[in-house]
């Protein structure tokens, strides 16, 4: 008969020693690095190209990201079915997504599949014609999608919080309206493809059981494209944050629940605090057992569940509590919400309690590290960020030996209400 | 096997530091009396509450760190937690102690219900369309207990709940005869048997308990239904009974789905999206559900369109589908789908787990590494085959949702 009621003895994860594998990296002819994490179990792949085509660059609404979509849907070669019915065919899956600094393009596929693949991928950063049958179909079904989200609570909740923060002009703050899709028109769609993926600035990353003629491989489709040859562009975006902290919209009088976002201006990766408040972060609502989701969820049950998070851009952030509470409750939970923030700019971490969250960042930390696709993200992070592997250790020193008084200290510089925006939408 | 009647399987995988601990147990909303809906998932819930001996199930896991989730399905309760391979006896402390009993706290069930509730408002009440799986289930089941979803048929029954209920539930479901461990990672079979019988052995075995769920009869004749609600745009679902998990024809069933609405190349996004432009969007997918379940398309209409000729284009693709022969190529495409798909969820050790545990509960973990051969087994007489046994008007339940005005 076991002793059940002391727990078995345990290493505690701060002990262990973390290492992020370095990637291979290689230089294609035209100057486009490659990094490469080869391992695995499974023999398959990931290439992500990278470009630098978010909507940070672009001129007017929804350019980035209409041509990010569309990039894909036929080529001088091949109309938008044969493209789609040939990944389809050798079982892959060819995704495509805009950021803010960035816009991808993602391959997934089995590792003997690779060859058939490349050839189709070369095709799209050279050949992509938009076709004006194509953008209308996009236009209208993007409009008719934009219209059922805005009867979500949560997805008004999201862009307007973003526009506090940010400013409605501000590539972090902007969101689309109907009028913005209206405004699409396949000249300025190809203008843009032209400048930011045919002759765009391109990074790769790669990750799975690469085949041992990879690099020739890359190089030969991708090596004699006129990428990064243009100078970097690098405009200016000036934050214009709302005067307004506080704000209450109804979206729907018959709502039953209301979504909940409270938000401050935060810096970037760079700024020395951040590795600090990382856990911080955590503690105060990053992961299950955090203090907002044991008092909001666990003990009043006011919601399915709270979050806070960092928000991390490349050039400014901000710092974030984001629920869906039921409506009656929404007050309440922004109280309580503010209470946990006292709570840690006056009491004192238990240590037990920090423990606890060291244990659980480094745990994250070992599964998160578990396999190439997961490192292969934490590189592209890195890299795209201007960092590298210093950063990741210095994370993770950071979460070994931090104490409470300096978690104190974060509070009280960081977790101060009359900073925060506040935004309920019912 | 332990003498209790825990199936306990192993799957060693030396490249990873974590270990994965995966509890199944045959239980889900199928199992539930209809005045008592939403009871296996809210169970899900309690089953954090703590237990008989250890007061907070997440905070130990979280110290040994660990992290941990579950899910309930309309058939089974799955619970799964990550940690550390050397803190791994700590995850067969936790799991063992809620298997033998549960605190079962006033308090954790009155906290959960709301919480529940909560979940049931952010996801069926409180978005556009929320509600349309449970007018679909109702509509095309009248005997089987698929007729409600996990969530619960409506919020009063999961208020309602009672301890002595949740007690009794527990009881009957939550019994090592009733579960199938799955433990994952770089561990020797040697070493989980070990733990296995130290922390596990001595949990009484409970009672076997076996289904008898009433069978849905087959149906005879189309039906319909039609309602209108605040949503921006029309939309249409219809649903066809199909197979089980567990049918030889499940899998051409599973391709024949992929051929209609898998992805962009398939026959219906090309031809009702893309060249008739009638839809934003359309799906075919089905349940994959132990007992017979169901075949559905949906698709939300364009602006403007009528929703006769919107079926109607639906039913003008289905009709192709009955009467020719899909293409050798196009077999082959969904074929490589598949193998692609399974390669891709076999990349973490917590799918790979959670595989296992619901292969062993199909009846046989090998399963896992032959099914494959199965998809590859199907030809385009079986697809025409089950097309006309499954697709047609008579097995068909179809769902109006209308934009209010």
């Amino acid at each position: 008969m076991p002793d059940r009621s002391k727990a078995p003895h345990i290493k505690d994860a701060i002990e262990y020693a973390i290492e992020l594998k370095k990637p291979e990296i290689f230089s294609l002819d035209n100057g486009v690095k490659v990094y490469n994490v080869n391992a695995g179990t499974e023999e398959v792949v990931q290439i992500e190209w990278i470009f630098k085509a978010g909507n940070w660059f672009e001129k007017s609404n929804n350019i980035a990201s209409a041509t990010n979509f569309l990039i894909k849907n036929g080529t001088r070669k091949k109309s938008a079915y044969e493209i789609n019915e040939y990944v389809d065919f050798y079982g892959a899956y060819l995704n495509r997504s805009c950021y803010n600094e960035t816009a991808v393009v993602t391959l997934h596929c089995l590792s003997r599949q690779l060859e058939s693949l490349l050839p189709l991928v070369q095709e799209l950063f050279m050949e992509a014609i938009f076709p004006e049958e194509e953008l209308h179909i996009f236009r209208q079904n993007m409009k008719q999608k934009l219209e059922v989200n805005l009867k979500k609570c949560d997805f008004v909740a999201g862009r307007k919080i973003d526009e506090f923060l940010f400013g409605a002009k501000h590539p972090y703050g902007v969101y689309s309206e109907m009028t913005d899709y209206d405004a699409l028109d396949v000249a300025a769609l190809r203008q843009y493809y032209a400048t930011y993926y045919q002759q765009g600035h391109c990074t790769i990353f790669s990750a799975g059981i690469l085949p041992a003629n990879y690099a020739t491989l890359m190089n030969g489709f991708f090596g004699n494209l006129p990428f990064n040859q243009l100078p970097i562009e690098s405009p200016e975006h000036l934050i214009v944050p709302a005067e307004q902290k506080k704000w209450n919209i109804i979206n729907d009088a018959e709502g039953v629940q209301g979504a909940v976002r409270i938000a401050r201006p935060f810096p970037t990766r760079h700024h020395p605090d951040f590795p600090k408040v990382q856990v911080l972060n955590t503690l105060f609502g990053g992961f299950f057992g955090s203090r907002l989701m044991n008092n909001i969820r666990e003990d009043k049950g006011y919601t399915y569940g709270i979050y806070s998070f960092l928000v991390n851009h490349i050039h400014g952030g901000a710092w974030m509590i984001s629920t869906e509470a039921g409506r009656d409750v929404c007050e309440a939970t922004v109280n309580e919400v503010y209470n946990e923030m006292q709570a840690l700019r006056e009491g004192d971490i238990d240590p037990e309690e920090l423990l606890l969250v060291k244990n659980y960042l480094i745990g994250t930390l070992l599964g998160d590290l578990d396999g190439p696709f997961h490192i292969i993200a934490r590189w592209k992070n890195l890299v795209l960020n201007g960092l590298d592997d210093s950063f990741f250790y210095h994370s993770v020193n950071t979460i070994k030996n931090i104490t409470a008084d300096e978690l104190k200290a974060m509070a009280n510089k960081y977790l101060q209400p009359e900073d925060f925006y506040e935004l309920v939408v019912v | 096997m332990l003498d209790n009647g825990l199936k306990v399987l192993v799957h060693t995988d030396q490249s990873t530091p974590m270990a994965v601990v995966n509890v199944l147990y045959d239980v889900g909303a199928r199992d539930e009396d209809e005045k008592q809906t939403g009871f296996a998932h809210l169970f899900e819930h309690l089953m954090f509450g703590g237990s008989v001996n250890i007061p907070d199930y997440d905070d130990p896991l979280q110290v040994a760190g660990g992290e941990n989730n579950a899910y309930t399905t309309n058939d089974l309760t799955n619970y799964y937690c990550q940690l550390p391979t050397e803190n791994l006896e700590t995850a067969f402390w936790l799991e063992s102690d809620r298997m033998l009993s549960l605190a079962f706290s006033k308090k954790s069930l009155d906290v959960q219900r709301k919480v529940v509730c909560e979940e049931f408002k952010e996801h069926y009440i409180n978005k556009p369309y929320g509600d349309v799986w449970h007018i679909m289930r109702e509509l095309a089941f009248k005997q089987h207990p698929y007729r409600w979803m996990t969530i619960g048929k409506e919020l009063s029954h999961v208020e309602n709940a009672q301890l002595e209920d949740v007690k009794r539930f527990f009881f009957k479901h939550y019994t090592p005869c009733n579960a199938i461990l799955v433990v994952a990672g770089n561990v020797s079979t040697e070493q989980v048997r070990a733990l296995a019988e130290k922390w596990f052995g001595d949990i009484p075995s409970g009672e076997k308990y076996n289904r008898s769920l009433p069978v849905e009869p087959e149906q005879n004749e189309e039906r319909r239904i039609t309602v209108h609600r605040k949503v921006p745009a029309d939309a249409i679902y219809k649903t066809w009974h199909m197979c089980s998990r567990l049918d030889d024809d499940y899998y051409a069933t599973d391709l024949l789905t992929d051929i209609l609405g898998g992805g962009a190349s398939s026959r219906l996004y090309q031809s009702l999206v893309k060249e008739q432009q009638l839809f934003t969007g359309i799906n075919c997918y089905h349940f994959g559900s132990l007992d017979a379940g169901l075949l559905a398309i949906d698709g939300q209409l364009v602006k403007g369109v009528d929703i006769k000729k919107a079926e109607d284009a639906i039913e003008a693709e289905l009709d192709k589908i009955r009467q020719g022969i899909v293409d050798e190529r196009e077999l082959q495409k969904v074929q490589n789908k598949t193998e692609s798909v399974m390669a891709f969820e076999d990349m973490s050790v917590m799918n790979r787990a959670g595989s296992l545990a619901f292969y062993e509960l199909l009846g046989d973990g090998e399963l896992m590494n032959t099914e494959f051969k199965k998809y590859q087994d199907v030809t385009v007489q079986d697809l025409k085959r089950i097309a006309n046994a499954v697709l047609q008007p008579s097995n068909s339940n179809t769902l109006w949702y209308l934009a209010e005005n």
